[in-house]
């Protein structure tokens, strides 16, 4: 027997879409009225609906998942996350294809679903458990360790209309993190709940995989997909584009949603404190001219600053990161040796690189600006840009962004055996 | 390790297995709606009296002042013998039929089979229904009034009830997610209702060739089984009013399941 528990063939779901004049739901008038119509009206009798009004929700979708593992689900708004959760928990049937799971499948799909306001917490823990699936019996046995988890002891007697929306959460959570499925399924949970709280979900979690559980986890927080899951799949208008390690989704993920790449930018409307310098400016290109930044490319990286002194015993730094976060290069001006030791009150630094040979894929720069060791401004993702295969390297012989990060020229020589 | 498999169409033949693996949940449902119910009001439980009572006040007053014949049965206890089915059925059947909006946000986001949540609103006007049961005993010591052999009818005859109620409720929550417009049938069907059953009225005051018409009334032939039980001493209703009621019943049950099952796939993605 293979080793997966979750399997997924060919899933499709289509809508219907309704066309806007009518309303969300049927009423019987209408019913009544159109075929009335049809019967007066011979020749305008309904037409089957085309093909147009319908829409794919989710086509072509096959992964498998194995035992123990914590799978994210990423993909933007729209892209048919929610339509394969709803899938997987049974709450619609698929119009195509087939799902396999071998146990028990819970949902956390939205928090507090089924809690209800007027009952006491102590009430919802077995109402909720229930809806999740849970005998009264083994709500009863876990009642103590639920209600510790979500911090709640001293108000497990009041209805839940009392309670904080933090405390709503901890409660919801800690009822179907207790459940104990064989595959858990979490959407957008941790969104709510404070930092401490967010925190020991994530600890949950982990623990659930390590107890042998499934997890799959949808977020649209990618610190947290990164931090919990070993693979991840990528939707993007119903249909998976991609299944594979963590970091790589994650970095197409972003690619894909952030659009074209901000190679140039000023940081104006920023509180200006006389007093202090800013960065104003950063832009990056290609140091031979270039449209666009190759493997093979220079960079020139031009950053403007502006304050009331004269700057000295300053630093300028440049990092540059792949999008999963790892680190490529870091510049600074502190081990220049052709810079002043001191500068105007506002201007323009130069940083000219050598080839870079960073892997085609997206990557983006932090800057900051410190004096006497001590951050005078700080730009996290101040920039992004493109790398792109270089036009005359056959495509092929590049290494994906998904392997490594960096690309060096290099030959090779054969020497015989002596 | 149990393989489940989901695909177009399969839901049916997990249905009935999933359905009692999910019985608990069937409790904790009515065990809510009671809870809830009752929970803000400040006499609580004892709302489940009060419109039955009411009714039965006025009524009594109808027939004292139109003299109709109780056949030597206490006013009180003729008339609420008859409520008493129809306050079980009419508030069933509204509820079960609402049943599925008001808990939309459970069938967008959990699975379950949705046969429980009507199931659940039903058995919770049978928790009403057992109030009401109890004062029905109180009425009777009150007045003396001992009970016959029939009484032993009386399970039968609830179960006959709730199996209508149940059938009704499923068509017309089904219909209410397809059909919006049935929010406002129902309060119309259970309004009618009192009107055409033996309530005030038993059913011998309708003229004979009219008669056939007045049974199709499923309710009819249970209200006056409920009086016959009760009330020692009335003349037994025809068979034919009977058996007509006995074959509505499970004609809708039958029929409320199958439609109920036939769009409950799509209730999640209409509702």
């Amino acid at each position: 027997m293979s080793n997966w528990i979750l399997k997924v063939e060919n899933l499709g779901k289509r809508y219907t879409i309704r066309s806007a004049k009518t309303e969300r739901y049927t009423a019987l008038r209408d019913v009544i009225a159109r075929k009335a119509r049809s019967f007066f009206n011979r020749t305008d009798a309904e037409k089957p609906p085309a093909d147009s009004e319908h829409f794919w929700a989710l086509e072509g979708v096959s992964f498998e998942v194995k035992r123990g593992e914590i799978m994210g689900v990423v993909g933007r708004n729209g892209a048919g996350k929610s339509t394969l959760l709803k899938l997987l928990s049974r709450i619609t049937e698929p119009t195509r294809g087939r799902i396999h799971v071998r146990g028990k499948v819970a949902s956390l799909l939205e928090v507090g679903t089924g809690f209800h306001p007027e009952l006491t917490g102590r009430e919802n823990i077995f109402l909720n458990g229930a809806i999740l699936g849970m005998s009264r019996a083994e709500i009863r046995s876990k009642f103590d360790e639920i209600v510790q988890f979500a911090e709640v002891e001293q108000f497990v007697d009041t209805p839940v209309k009392r309670y904080s929306s933090g405390m709503y959460v901890r409660l919801a959570f800690a009822v179907a993190a207790h459940l104990e499925p064989d595959i858990l399924i979490i959407d957008e949970v941790l969104a709510v709940g404070d930092a401490a709280f967010q925190r020991r979900c994530l600890g949950k979690i982990d623990a659930v995989s390590r107890s042998g559980r499934t997890v799959l986890f949808v977020s649209h927080q990618m610190a947290s997909v990164q931090a919990l899951c070993s693979s991840a799949i990528l939707l993007s208008h119903g249909k998976l584009l991609k299944h594979g390690p963590t970091q790589s989704i994650i970095r197409d993920y972003l690619t894909l949603s952030n659009g074209k790449a901000a190679q140039s930018v000023e940081f104006r409307d920023r509180a200006t404190d006389l007093s202090s310098t800013l960065l104003t400016s950063l832009s990056i290109e290609d140091a031979d001219g270039k449209a666009e930044i190759f493997t093979s490319s220079r960079l020139k990286i031009t950053i403007g600053y502006s304050g009331a002194n004269r700057l000295s015993d300053y630093n300028l730094l440049i990092a540059i990161y792949d999008l999963g976060n790892a680190g490529i290069y870091a510049f600074r001006t502190s081990t220049s040796k052709s810079l002043p030791d001191n500068l105007p009150p506002s201007g323009t630094l130069v940083c000219i690189t050598d080839r870079i040979n960073i892997t085609p894929g997206r990557c983006y720069i932090n800057i900051a600006l410190q004096k006497c060791g001590a951050n005078l401004d700080h730009i996290p993702h101040a920039a992004e840009f493109d790398v792109e295969p270089d036009p005359e390297v056959d495509p092929g012989s590049i290494p994906s962004r998904d392997w490594v990060l960096v690309a060096l020229n290099h030959s090779w020589s054969f020497e015989p055996a002596p | 390790m149990e393989e489940l498999i989901i695909e177009p169409g399969r839901g049916e033949r997990n249905y009935w297995r999933d359905l009692w693996r999910y019985r608990e949940l069937f409790y904790i449902l009515a065990w809510r709606d009671i809870l809830i119910r009752y929970k803000q009001t400040v006499i609580g439980a004892a709302w489940a009296l009060i419109r039955p009572m009411v009714t039965m006040l006025v009524f009594t007053f109808l027939r004292k002042v139109g003299h109709f014949s109780s056949h030597k049965v206490p006013e009180t206890i003729f008339v609420f013998a008859a409520v008493l089915p129809w306050q079980f059925f009419s508030s069933a059947l509204s509820d079960a039929s609402n049943s599925l909006l008001t808990n939309s946000n459970l069938i967008s986001k959990t699975y379950f089979p949705r046969l429980l949540i009507p199931a659940s609103s039903v058995a919770t006007s049978l928790v009403d229904f057992t109030i009401c049961l109890g004062f029905l005993g109180i009425l009777m010591a009150t007045n003396g009034f001992m009970p016959g052999p029939q009484l032993l009818a009386l399970p039968f005859l609830i179960i006959l009830t709730f199996a209508l109620s149940t059938g009704a409720g499923l068509w017309l929550a089904a219909l209410n997610v397809e059909y919006r417009d049935f929010r406002y049938i129902v309060p119309f069907i259970v309004q009618f209702g009192l009107f055409v059953s033996p309530i005030a009225i038993s059913s011998s005051d309708i003229p004979t060739s009219w008669r056939w018409l007045y049974n199709v009334n499923p309710m009819v032939g249970i209200i006056d089984g409920f009086r016959w039980s009760i009330c020692a001493g009335i003349p037994p209703i025809a068979p034919s009013t009977f058996l007509t009621s006995v074959a509505i019943s499970i004609l809708l049950l039958v029929s409320g399941v199958a439609y109920f099952r036939k769009m409950e796939r799509g209730f999640a993605d209409v509702i």
